[in-house]
């Protein structure tokens, strides 16, 4: 097996469907032990993307290697350090969560106790409730019990909190946070800004099937995207300013105002951009996908 | 959160093997299967009650009067709801569960872990078999007990049962799996499946006599598998001096019965192998 510290290498990505581009050019690499979130809008090429690290589609063009392996044709060993948490998908609803969760267990060499994995999701209370009785959160929070408990390497999470309340997600949060500290690799993908932001060490933005931008949370966009804007009000008119430099424009603003009498600058803020100005200003200017597709990206 | 204190990388040990895993499917798959109410009855308990039903009404009639052959009406159908309950827990069983763990993505999901397909069908062969042959000993039981029908006695006869039975379902297993494609959604699929079934059943000697139906109508049913299981059945279940009377070509042709049954099956088996999918059709 050629083992790679890469546990996901893509390059030159292309997927069609029918006359449709859903993949156009994608690049993309996770290291071992990090966690990536990959953002866009509706219809980006997200979940295509990761269906074809998964390997439940392939690819038209392209190099793609997981976990060493080409995932379209990687067997039963490499089905058992990848972990996958998909979306739109059942488990037989007659079964019980202890039920589902110890059967999954069966499959994978070296599982984690389903008992503990239960836990992990909070779904103790429900351990002896039947699949169709759950709540939409909890059935997704029953996804993730059964994407983690063969003990992957890899963890894929396409859009792992939808449906899920404030308390369940933070709640969710902490789970990641214990499997990064196991040293498990995560890809999501993710609707929410401030989860990006929260879990990922690093943040790939995708539209139209290629990736507009990557990097930190922080660094995002490169420096232009991060500069503050300064905005005060002179001669009853609105003034902006972006810079990198907001403290010296307010120590000017302050002086200036003093020498005219004014103790206070009149209307002042400094603005620092959030991911989310971030991110809409790149997939804004990477093509614009239709306000709806924003809208519902921003939910 | 607990998933903090377990060790990430667990020893090196070797994948659970497929035939243990058929086992815990098989055990999985019974385990569904009884939880699901409609199946319990529609495909587990339907034949047993129709038997009741039907040899409760026609019981005190005597289907070959006047042929010097003794055979009773609950005797006449016992063979055909056997085959029945065959067909309902291979064929109809598998068609529409796989349909509809196709549709809900059940099978999506388990196609992303190490499962082999091999135990996943292995999971499916193990139920059918448990619940045709309990389905099976019930007929039985209830048709001995409760309306008196004569059990063979013969090793001969119980070795044409087996391989009927044997056959019939592992033909009507491959069906249901290869028919699985058909039906659009999971939603349809019972709705597709049951009126092929109850067709079969009218036209296959299962509720009426054989013998009685129209030649067209035994030429048609004469296609189709669960013509040809009843009718190996009653060859275990009705005297040999019947057969005169009660098959239109005056013999039990067990040549015949395994050849049909035997083609479906290498018939099913093969397109059942190509059209299977663990994704949706729509899913790209």
């Amino acid at each position: 097996m050629n083992r790679t510290p890469r546990a996901v290498d893509v390059t030159g990505l292309h997927k069609r469907y029918g006359d449709k581009l859903a993949v156009d050019g994608l690049d993309l690499h996770v290291d071992e032990g990090e966690i990536v979130a990959v953002l866009g809008p509706n219809g980006a090429g997200k979940t295509t993307t990761v269906e074809v690290l998964e390997g439940y589609r392939h690819r038209d063009s392209g190099r793609v290697t997981v976990l060493g392996e080409d995932p379209q044709a990687a067997g039963r060993a490499w089905r058992a350090r990848v972990g996958m948490v998909l979306q739109d998908v059942a488990v037989g609803s007659e079964s019980t969560v202890e039920e589902l969760v110890a059967h999954y267990a069966l499959f994978y060499p070296a599982p984690r106790d389903p008992d503990e994995v239960i836990a992990a999701v909070g779904l103790q209370e429900k351990r002896k409730s039947r699949a169709r009785h759950l709540s939409g959160g909890q059935r997704r929070r029953l996804d993730v019990a059964l994407g983690v408990v063969g003990r992957p390497e890899l963890l894929f999470l396409d859009e792992p909190t939808t449906g899920f309340d404030p308390e369940a997600r933070h709640a969710f949060w902490e789970l990641i946070a214990g499997l990064r500290a196991d040293g498990t690799t995560i890809l999501l993908t993710t609707h929410y800004l401030d989860e990006a932001e929260h879990l990922a060490d690093r943040v790939v933005v995708v539209t139209g099937g290629h990736v507009v931008a990557e990097g930190s949370p922080a660094s995002l966009g490169g420096a232009a995207a991060h500069r503050s804007r300064v905005r005060w009000l002179e001669d009853g008119e609105p003034r902006e300013v972006s810079t990198d430099t907001p403290t010296r424009i307010v120590g000017d603003l302050a002086a200036r105002f003093a020498a005219l009498g004014h103790a206070e600058v009149p209307g002042l803020q400094v603005l620092r951009p959030s991911l989310e100005d971030v991110y809409l200003e790149l997939v804004g200017t990477a093509g614009r996908s239709s306000t709806a597709d924003l809208e519902e990206a921003l939910r | 959160m607990t998933a903090a204190t377990l060790p990430a990388t667990g020893p090196v040990r070797a994948l659970p093997s497929p035939l243990r895993l058929g086992l815990a499917r098989t055990a999985h798959e019974l385990r569904v299967f009884s939880r699901e109410r409609d199946a319990v009855f529609f495909i587990f308990l339907y034949p047993i009650l129709m038997l009741a039903i039907f040899a409760t009404v026609f019981g005190k009639q005597d289907p070959f009067s006047g042929t010097g052959v003794d055979v009773t009406f609950p005797q006449y159908f016992l063979p055909g709801m056997i085959a029945t309950g065959v067909m309902l827990s291979s064929f109809q069983s598998l068609a529409i569960f796989i349909a509809v763990e196709r549709d809900e993505g059940v099978l999506k999901r388990l196609r992303g872990t190490p499962l082999p397909a091999s135990s996943y069908f292995l999971g499916k062969v193990g139920q059918v078999l448990v619940t045709s042959l309990v389905q099976t000993g019930l007929l039985l039981v209830v048709a001995a007990l409760m309306f008196h029908v004569p059990m063979p006695t013969d090793a001969g006869r119980w070795w044409t049962f087996a391989w009927v039975l044997v056959l019939g379902t592992a033909a009507g297993s491959v069906c249901g799996v290869a028919f699985s494609s058909v039906p659009r959604s999971g939603k349809s699929a019972s709705a597709v499946v049951t009126p092929i079934v109850l067709v079969l059943q009218f036209i296959s000697g299962v509720f009426f006599q054989f013998d009685q139906l129209p030649h067209w109508m035994q030429d048609v049913a004469s296609l189709f598998p669960l013509k040809w299981m009843a009718q190996g059945m009653r060859s275990v279940f009705l005297p040999d001096a019947a057969v005169r009377f009660v098959e239109p070509s005056g013999s039990w042709q067990h040549g015949a019965t395994a050849a049909i049954l035997a083609a479906y099956l290498v018939v099913g088996l093969v397109l059942g192998a190509r059209t299977f999918r663990w994704l949706r059709r729509d899913a790209g």
